[in-house]
């Protein structure tokens, strides 16, 4: 059977915006409030087309956060594999959520993301970091329904398959 | 999974991975360019539309502050040579030479959790890892990851940052760390009983070897001795400003330049070394403090 692929090239643009706006320069209270704008776009695309978008996607935009970041290499690209696998195994379930049910599970997922990255940065000898660390995780379940729309149109618009 | 996490330990434990990092920091840079254009557009458009009259107000003014800062550098010279002269007597081995470097920040944030900023000078003009970076006031931080055209530093403000100093008053020596906040380092171990007073400041040491000693780093701003514990609380405050500089200085102590790195490109303008009048080595050389 011929899977017929195409506008690849959004989901690299996409990717890449999310890679831009995660390093905009912030004043500093805002740097708290920002979403893990790479996670959310990560998580529709394995969603919405995951014969395409896997775990092997998160791993290489996951490699190059940790490159822009600077933190040690691996640390964000096993985060976002794992997101991509949990994302990819559910995506049947999470398709058929409401949207408020999706963000939820954007939330849980985006959690567990920072929670490894934590756990890495804890092996690394980074400090650790207070209560501010997990407010991203909720503004990422706020700000899900826009992107999941967003998201959506642009998919549509392109005939992204 | 396994292959992330097998990247984790390699970069962590042995640094082979320097290579992998340095190729995919290539292909960050235009992302990192492109953040900053917001910027660089601003800067452009304020400097262009500036008009003569401040220009020459500016003028002015600068030429004011360039005679002052002459004469002052008159008198270090002669500072400095008797100074030389007097460590020779001694038989010490003190280099003042230092090859500096300016490089530009980049806007780019990063984890909000760390102090660390972007600038853009590689390993292509002669940056190495653990260089020292200084702005106009004071020390700022460190390179800790090299690219081909970009460097990572992380401040002295960061919280997993350490730096050996020295009291220019009476030379006591202790390690000042940085606590997450911009204005805010703490000095620790410090005895209760010993001699700090608000307001003395704190010059890099040059133990480690990583800093090259004498560069002014912070003040202190508070010494609150507590007799019911081992130490001294002493919180200090950083000379750069460490927020606000755009620009930066990457400095190459002599050991450093001495070690066989070539530190710039020969058509690098904007490589310079310090002000040492006819001193000035050719890009590669080593200068050679002790001769005459």
């Amino acid at each position: 059977m011929l899977v017929r692929r195409n506008g690849g090239w959004i989901i690299v643009l996409s990717f890449v915006v999310a890679l831009l706006v995660t390093i905009v320069p912030l004043p500093g209270w805002a740097g708290y409030l920002w979403p893990e704008w790479v996670a959310i776009v990560l998580v529709y695309w394995c969603i919405a087309l995951p014969h395409r978008v896997g775990v092997f996607v998160g791993f290489g935009a996951g490699l190059m956060l940790d490159v822009l970041v600077g933190t040690v290499l691996g640390q964000h690209a096993m985060g976002l594999s794992v997101v991509a696998f949990l994302s990819q195994k559910l995506h049947r379930r999470i398709r058929n959520f409401p949207l408020w049910q999706q963000a939820l599970t954007v939330l849980l997922l985006i959690a567990f993301h920072k929670l490894l990255m934590a756990w890495v940065n804890g092996f690394t000898g980074q400090p650790m970091h207070g209560a501010l660390y997990w407010i991203s995780p909720l503004v990422s379940m706020l700000i899900w329904p826009t992107m999941f729309l967003l998201l959506r149109g642009v998919r549509r618009r392109f005939r992204v398959t | 999974m396994l292959a992330a996490t097998s990247l984790i330990i390699l970069d962590y434990r042995q640094n082979h991975l320097e290579s992998v990092r340095d190729a995919l920091s290539v292909v960050a840079y235009p992302l990192q360019l492109i953040v900053n254009l917001p910027r660089t557009v601003g800067t452009w458009v304020d400097e262009s539309l500036t008009t003569r009259q401040t220009l020459q107000a500016d003028n002015t003014g600068l030429r004011a502050q360039n005679l002052l800062l002459n004469v002052r550098l008159q008198k270090l010279a002669t500072l400095e040579s008797e100074n030389m002269r007097l460590r020779e007597l001694l038989d010490s081995s003190f280099k003042i030479n230092e090859r500096v470097l300016i490089a530009e920040l980049l806007a780019v944030d990063l984890d909000p959790f760390t102090r660390r900023i972007v600038i853009n000078k590689g390993s292509r003009n002669g940056v190495i890892e653990g260089q020292t970076v200084v702005d106009a006031h004071g020390v700022i931080g460190q390179t800790i990851h090299v690219g081909p055209l970009s460097s990572i530093a992380m401040l002295i403000t960061d919280p997993s940052h350490a730096l050996p100093i020295q009291i220019n008053r009476n030379g006591l020596r202790a390690v000042l760390v940085g606590t997450g906040e911009t204005d805010r380092l703490e000095l620790m171990h410090v005895p209760n009983t010993a001699d700090i007073k608000v307001g003395d400041l704190l010059v890099t040491s040059g133990l480690g070897g990583r800093f090259p000693p004498g560069y002014p780093v912070a003040r202190v701003t508070a010494f609150l001795p507590d007799p019911r514990e081992r130490f001294a609380q002493v919180a200090a405050e950083p000379m750069a400003s460490i927020e606000q500089s755009r620009e930066v200085l990457l400095v190459w102590s002599s050991a450093e330049t001495a070690a066989g790195d070539a530190p710039c490109a020969p058509d690098d303008t904007s490589c310079n070394t310090a002000p040492e009048g006819s001193a000035t080595p050719p890009a590669g050389t080593t200068p050679t403090p002790g001769s005459p």
